[in-house]
């Protein structure tokens, strides 16, 4: 913790909730410790309340409850009657449908929040995000006549024309085909990185959340489960619920050694894997593995031949009864966790304690970019 | 032909119609984005000149401005003259009873523009005000255009509140409709011919060049 910090609190703190009549309180609970370039990922299934989350954060929802506080500003005090209106929030908002206006041209939309600077000023601001966008030959078009991709990048451009203090991206990639998604969301990462404004991004897919984001907030029902980096929220679930939504994956962090042959060799804690590679990759990366794809061999020799490239030795740290499956959590130089069927795993008689060999089909291994 | 009467009724429905516009545009934008449970309330009130026949609204409109009213004790105390049988007293029954022709059209327009580019203008830092000017507005040019032609045809063929309201004062308040009506009822049939064809022609020439027009240009005008 930095003085920073203690001296002035969080740079966002949002600790609000609505209330719907004949349904479930949301709530807005989780913060951003220092201004400049972070994203933090509300992520949870379709009905878990993220996006009314971001609308309580935009002020297009009244809280009923609690209080937002940005910069050290009050954006929304419930108890004292307090709500700043959208047009006072300093932010720029990416709706997910981009609502984009569809009677006016690219450029139009993009200066659409600029009307407070001169007509030369603007007309420079636009250049630049058509530059900056890739949109230059777009200038003249109008939103019907562009594809979903050409569509994101305006309404991204258009959310940050006002230079806001605060981004917030309410599904940005959902409504593109899945070939542009995984091309965009590292586009979309190095973007934001120039900004160093902080980003609140809403997503239900967790590569996205993995790939796009720093911070993650858990939400189930309504409820903000859990907080934290990214990395400890999938390393130490506080409860079964937030284990269910972020998936049974083994999701550990990585880095790349070489990639040869479309095979990359990674460094995981202080093992060495083997995946397939998906292209794109940087240096860091997220590697996801589910617990089916693990199979469990008594012993640590190099036995049988196999088309497994991975063969780990490791100790099992728990078993754990699953309904008919067993989840074995094993230590083979990262946590990696296991699920076999109760009848394989009494075969071979596993206990806590065994050191067994860990064996993972590189094609298996689910990488995920995260620079 | 009665000129002096084409001329009342043109100029009667082009005040109307100016003046539902002033009146339509905030009320309609209200029974659109309103959420008051209330609302409905004055929904009924607004469309109430769909149902009720003419010369009931023009004999409560005569009741009300009459020298024993508030409102017509107010308007003479203000103007020296009295509202009932006069141009003033007209515009006024008018604005009332062709109401739900402009606000009905423009409500169903605004109501249907998508909530997330209001919303998105909004964050972009403009206020209701210049989100209305410069996204509900042009989104919603054809209802606009549908509320203030029907708000004009109808004003111009209107005759029982006329009637009752206004008596058929010749250049004052003997509007076209009652032009006719007088021609008929004094057998004079040629003037009354011609009127009537006269009506029906630039009804149907302003309908026609409406729904052409909403046909053709799909592209919204931008006000600002």
């Amino acid at each position: 913790m930095d003085a920073h910090l203690n001296a002035d609190g969080p740079h966002l703190l949002a600790s609000a909730e609505r209330h719907y009549r004949g349904g479930p309180a949301v709530e807005a609970r989780f913060e951003i410790p220092q201004p400049g370039f972070s994203v933090t990922v509300l992520f949870g299934p379709s009905g878990s309340g993220k996006t009314t989350a971001l609308r309580l954060l935009a002020g297009l929802e009244r809280a009923d409850r609690g209080t937002i506080r940005f910069g050290g500003v009050t954006w929304s005090d419930a108890a004292a009657g307090l709500h700043r209106p959208p047009q006072a929030r300093d932010l720029g908002f990416l709706p997910q449908a981009y609502a984009l206006f569809p009677h006016l041209s690219v450029a139009a939309n993009l200066g659409y929040g600029l009307t407070s600077l001169g007509a030369r000023e603007r007309r420079t601001r636009v250049d630049e995000l058509l530059a900056r966008l890739d949109l230059r030959d777009l200038e003249h078009r109008y939103p019907g006549e562009l594809s979903g991709g050409q569509q994101q990048r305006v309404a991204l451009g258009r959310a940050l024309a006002r230079k806001p203090a605060l981004l917030l991206l309410d599904e940005p990639l959902s409504a593109l085909d899945r070939p542009s998604q995984v091309r965009l969301r590292k586009e979309l990462r190095d973007l934001l990185r120039t900004l160093d404004i902080p980003t609140v991004l809403v997503t239900h897919d967790r590569a996205e959340a993995l790939q796009l984001g720093d911070r993650l907030v858990v939400m189930d029902q309504g409820r903000v489960c859990q907080c934290g980096d990214i990395q400890q929220v999938f390393d130490r679930p506080t409860d079964p619920a937030v284990a269910r939504i972020l998936g049974v994956e083994t999701v550990v962090r990585g880095q790349i050694e070489s990639i040869v042959g479309g095979m990359a060799t990674l460094t995981v804690g202080s093992a060495r894997i083997f995946a397939a590679d998906p292209g794109g990759l940087g240096w860091e990366v997220f590697i996801c593995i589910r617990g089916e794809d693990v199979a469990v061999e008594r012993g640590s020799a190099p036995s049988s031949e196999s088309t497994a490239r991975n063969r780990l030795p490791a100790r099992i740290t728990a078993l754990n009864p699953e309904g008919s499956l067993v989840r074995i959590s094993l230590d083979c130089g990262f946590p990696l966790e296991s699920l076999v069927t109760r009848q394989a795993c009494a075969d071979l008689g596993l206990s806590e304690g065994d050191g067994v060999c860990a064996i993972l089909k590189a094609a298996a291994i689910h990488l995920i970019p995260h620079d | 032909m009665d000129w002096q009467a084409i001329r009342l009724s043109l100029w009667l429905a082009s005040l109307t119609t100016a003046a539902l516009l002033v009146i339509g545009l905030p009320l309609a934008y209200w029974l659109a984005f309103s959420r008051r449970r209330w609302k409905f309330l004055v929904e009924a009130v607004v469309a109430m000149p769909l149902v009720l026949p003419p010369t009931v609204l023009g004999f409560y409109l005569l009741m009300a401005m009459g020298p024993r009213s508030p409102l017509g004790r107010a308007w003479e105390g203000l103007f020296g003259s009295t509202l009932p049988f006069s141009f003033e007293g007209l515009l006024l029954a008018s604005v009332l009873y062709s109401l739900p022709f402009m606000i009905q059209p423009l409500a169903a327009a605004f109501a249907s523009v998508d909530r997330g580019l209001i919303e998105a203008s909004w964050c972009l830092g403009e206020s209701r005000l210049r989100t209305f000017l410069r996204v509900i507005a042009p989104l919603s040019w054809a209802g606009i255009l549908t509320g203030v032609v029907l708000a004009f045809a109808h004003t111009l063929g209107e005759f029982g509140v006329v009637l009752m309201v206004g008596g058929g004062l010749p250049g004052r308040t003997r509007t076209v409709s009652i032009a006719i009506y007088d021609q008929v009822q004094a057998m004079d049939y040629a003037p009354a011919a011609r009127t009537a064809a006269l009506l029906l022609i630039v009804s149907f020439l302003v309908l026609t060049f409406t729904y052409a027009l909403r046909r053709h240009q799909r592209k919204p005008w931008t006000l600002i």
